[in-house]
């Protein structure tokens, strides 16, 4: 039928225009659809390279509140862009239905062909259909909500002055990457039902809080005083969360501040665990559709080379030698595993069905979906990363001790090693061991209404110098004094720190 | 059908708010660079921004990370020599290449200073911050303020004595011209086709006055193009172009002898820098002389002026005497506006301060628009400040201010202000 039909090729050339570019979406499109990408609907915006820093700087969202750090993103951006230090990345794909591409106006055809297939299939396929991002994000309701976070704080701003509410945001940035229930599924966003719900949760929240402020005494009828409640009752491991329920002194404006930081927190959650597989199959599929295109003849050599040209630097895996080296490129070890799991499937090896029984010889595209479906990059590369692919990378661990004197190698890509270097790695996508483990463990109900944190220390590492000032930020929301203690292996609590106000916030 | 929308054209500058807010936020360190700047720049470059720079721990954000120390594991790439069980030399500088997770590596080194650009508006907005500008002079500073027209082309809106007629006319013929060249050209054929008629079939034949009648209404047709219209209209443009007036010559004059300190010449330097930026509101050329003195005085440039050690005992008069000659010699003749700036800790022989007083009254001040001395000191007025007191009376373009921190140099020009506000 293609034979039959002999198609016009794509317009060539470097420059663009938005003829062209609906012309590759339409042929890109095709493709994508017959290998069976299952995507929400695209959308493209050509923006200008100062409107990619200011997306940049607002974490790549078209809206956001205002923030001085984000500022901050901007400027460092803005420099490395004029002095030529850095190039802009050529594309933002948002999570969103549909799901916004954006073009930069400089990038050359070719580069705005590869984009289209990277983000609008490669990427939005990803978002579609993973199990992360349709459990924590919600791709119909992002923009609404950050429309409405973004006028609530302008709201809070005008009402109680730009200062206040900049100290309260800087406090919740800093508990951001706490901000997540790991293991809850929570409620979809929605504008509207925002809207509808805020006030009556704003005097809902307060009374929750007064329990805090309960002086009567409960507990004075029973005999057994070792069974007093505990606050919270378990461990709280979402720390925004416990915040904007249950700090005594925030104002309902103040907690609804925090859910807005926790709510777009969560909605980054899922990338922060999902970067291999999610760049590794943008990264194939771009590769995947262009070269199709190519092979049915509707894309010129000039074009190819451009687009090789840069797929291959952006798959680049330096060594672990050179200056340049900042751990595995995710792309690299991406598109390295998708590539590899399709080569398993058409051309096993006596390896590869004895590693993978169940990948050797299944059909592909039906391995692949599946496989993008139900993974994150922890259980992906303890699934899936094959000798084949570690060979490659010529990868070897490394156990970096503080108690002996030297680092030792570990584990490296023969037989022996193989399990436990796919272990390490895996392991080194876990956010669990990522981030310290630190959870709200209890307050001091009875006495002076002290917060205290527990880090449950991992394979002794300490936390770092700025613990203390997160505490800090802590105590600010909190209200009262905060205590941050350590666990240790052995079981042992040490108190890290502990952060007493100054002076209390006059309540009005 | 994929949707592709164009933002290119979209409100720039989102971010703009951020950047003030950061600006906001900083405003202390920013102000430290912006002040280490002024030592550093010309006092004839206030109109450009500034590179700051400040220490990047003072805006990090904090977060709950893990820091060196304890267990790591790792996986890296392109293994060349080692077998597992190997024992490495843990790498030198806090291990940053051991445990190198990017965490880690950060934690460890030194960060650079986080560097970025001031506009020119941010930086003077600090700069006038520092010297307690009143809002309105501040404006009025910033802004550019007298104009000169000048013709830039035609616009096709304008008011009616704006209207060019060449121009005007011109288009009108040519869509005269262009809508009637159909007709024309039809009509060229028809005179045609009407002369063969007459040669062969007479003038009262039918086909003639057929002819003619569809000459006639194509005439018709023509005539009722109208002669202009209001689409035709040009108008001159003119815009209004920033137009400085004339020139002027600004003298600074300070004292370098021992007693004035670094910080004294600081702020002795804001002052000069502010008397500029007043000057080239106004004026569209500035000289600038430097005198220095201490017992002798000389004319030098900026760098020496500024920077240059000198010490020993001060006479004031023979800077006001190089002055005068240099006024003589340069400037006489009316056509430079001359304007002083002097600043001094006060300190002055005792027998001098006499002849400061009548070189200033007699033989320097009929010629300048305006002479401001600043004196700047902690202390008591000095004898020299003394002396000048007894000018303040009589000369309306002399004005004197005692001076502690940057902040009071402003009521020194505010009397030159009312002057050339009005």
């Amino acid at each position: 039928m293609k034979r039959a039909l002999k198609k016009q090729p794509l317009p060539g050339g470097s420059e663009w225009s938005f003829e062209s570019i609906d012309r590759y979406h339409t042929e890109i499109a095709r493709v994508a659809a017959a290998y069976g990408l299952d995507t929400y609907p695209v959308q493209i915006e050509i923006i200008t390279a100062e409107q990619m820093m200011d997306a940049y700087a607002s974490v790549g969202m078209p809206v956001n509140y205002h923030h001085w750090s984000f500022g901050k993103q901007f400027l460092s951006t803005e420099k490395g862009y004029r002095r030529g230090q850095m190039g802009l990345a050529y594309e933002i794909v948002i999570n969103s239905n549909p799901c916004i591409a954006y073009l930069m106006e400089e990038n050359t055809l070719p580069m705005q062909g590869l984009v289209i297939a990277h983000a609008a299939y490669g990427h939005n396929s990803f978002f579609k259909g993973n199990y992360m991002f349709r459990t924590w994000t919600n791709a119909d309701a992002i923009i609404d909500y950050l429309v409405f976070a973004k006028n609530y704080i302008a709201h809070c701003e005008e009402r109680y002055g730009v200062e206040e509410v900049e100290l309260l945001l800087d406090s919740c940035h800093a508990l951001m990457n706490l901000g997540v229930d790991r293991y809850k599924r929570p409620p979809k966003l929605s504008m509207a039902k925002e809207k509808l719900r805020q006030d009556e949760r704003e005097e809902y929240l307060q009374t929750q809080v007064n329990d805090l402020w309960r002086t009567l005494p409960t507990h004075e009828a029973r005999g057994d005083t070792k069974r007093e409640r505990r606050f919270p009752e378990e461990p709280e491991e979402n720390l925004l969360y416990f915040i904007e329920k249950s700090a005594p002194l925030l104002e309902p404006w103040q907690r609804e501040v925090v859910r807005i930081v926790r709510k777009i927190a969560q909605y980054f959650f899922p990338q922060r665990q999902t970067q291999v597989m999610n760049e590794g199959w943008a990264s194939y599929w771009h590769y995947t559709l262009l070269n199709t295109l190519y092979d049915e003849g509707l894309l010129s050599d000039s074009f190819m080379l451009e687009f090789l040209q840069s797929h291959t630097n952006v798959v680049y895996q330096p060594p672990y030698n050179v200056r340049w080296y900042n751990g595995i490129n995710p792309y690299a070890l991406g598109f390295a595993m998708w590539t590899d799991i399709r080569r398993m499937c058409e051309n096993p090896t006596e390896e590869d069905r004895q590693w993978f029984p169940e990948v050797a010889g299944s059909n592909w595209l039906e391995t692949f979906d599946f496989a993008m479906r139900n993974f994150k990059d922890e259980s992906f590369v303890a699934q899936y990363l094959s000798p084949k692919v570690m060979r490659d990378f010529r990868m070897f661990a490394i156990l970096d001790d503080e108690h002996q004197g030297n680092l030792q190698v570990s584990a490296i890509h023969d037989d022996r090693g193989f399990r436990r270097v796919r272990e390490i790695l895996s392991e080194h996508y876990n956010l669990g061991s990522r981030e310290p483990n630190i959870q709200v463990w209890n307050v001091d109900l009875r006495g002076d209404r002290s917060l205290t944190l527990r880090h449950q220390s991992w394979r002794s590492r300490p936390l770092s110098g700025s613990a203390e000032e997160v505490v800090k930020h802590i105590a600010r929301l909190w209200g009262f004094p905060v205590r941050l203690e350590s666990v240790n292996d052995a079981g042992v609590v040490q108190l890290i720190h502990e952060t007493r106000l100054e002076k209390r916030k006059a309540r009005n | 059908m994929i949707r592709i929308i164009d933002r290119r054209f979209d409100s720039r500058n989102k971010s703009a708010v951020n950047r003030q807010r950061f600006v906001r936020r900083f405003k202390q360190q920013i102000r430290r660079a912006v002040s280490d700047a002024i030592q550093g720049r010309s006092i004839r470059d206030l109109d450009n921004g500034e590179h700051i720079s400040i220490p990047s721990k003072d805006l990090s954000e904090p977060h709950f990370q893990h820091g060196k120390g304890g267990i790591w594991e790792q996986v890296y790439t392109g293994n060349d020599q080692f077998a597992s069980g190997d024992q490495i030399k843990r790498p030198q500088g806090g291990g940053a290449g051991g445990s190198g997770s990017g965490k880690v590596g950060k934690d460890g080194e030194s960060e650079d200073d986080f560097v970025f650009q001031l506009s020119r508006e941010e930086f003077l907005d600090i700069f006038f911050d520092d010297l307690a500008l009143p809002n309105l002079i501040r404006t009025q500073l910033a802004r550019v303020t007298d104009y000169k027209t000048q013709r830039a082309g035609f616009t096709s809106s304008g008011v009616p004595a704006n209207i060019n007629i060449i121009r005007s006319l011109r288009g009108a013929l040519g869509r005269r011209l262009a809508l009637g060249s159909p007709y024309s050209a039809r009509l060229r054929e028809l005179k045609d086709a009407l002369d063969e008629a007459i040669a062969q079939y007479g003038e009262d034949s039918e086909e003639v006055r057929e002819l003619r009648d569809e000459i006639g209404r194509l005439r018709a047709k023509i005539e009722a193009i109208p002669f202009i219209d209001s689409f035709d209209l040009r108008y001159n443009n003119r815009v209004k172009i920033p137009q400085p007036t004339t020139q002027a010559v600004m003298f600074c004059v300070m004292d370098v002898s021992g007693s004035m300190d670094e910080e004294k010449k600081a702020t002795a330097k804001r002052f000069f820098m502010l008397l500029y930026l007043f000057l080239t509101r106004t004026y569209e050329h500035i000289e600038v002389v430097f005198i220095r003195h201490h017992t002798v005085a000389k004319e030098t440039d900026e760098d020496e002026f500024f920077h240059s050690r000198e010490s020993g005992g001060t006479v004031v008069s023979s800077a006001l005497e190089l002055m005068r000659d240099i006024i003589r010699e340069r400037y006489a003749g009316g056509q430079w506006n001359i304007y002083g700036a002097q600043a001094s800790d006060g300190d002055n022989w005792d027998n001098d301060s006499p002849i400061c007083r009548e070189l200033l009254a007699n033989e320097i001040l009929p010629w300048c628009q305006y002479f401001a001395y600043i004196e700047i000191t902690p202390g008591e007025p000095q004898n020299l400040w003394r002396e000048y007191e007894k000018i303040l009376g009589h000369s309306a373009n002399f004005a004197m201010q005692r001076i502690e921190s940057p902040a009071d140099i402003y009521p020194v020009f505010r009397e030159l202000f009312k002057k050339s506000l009005v």
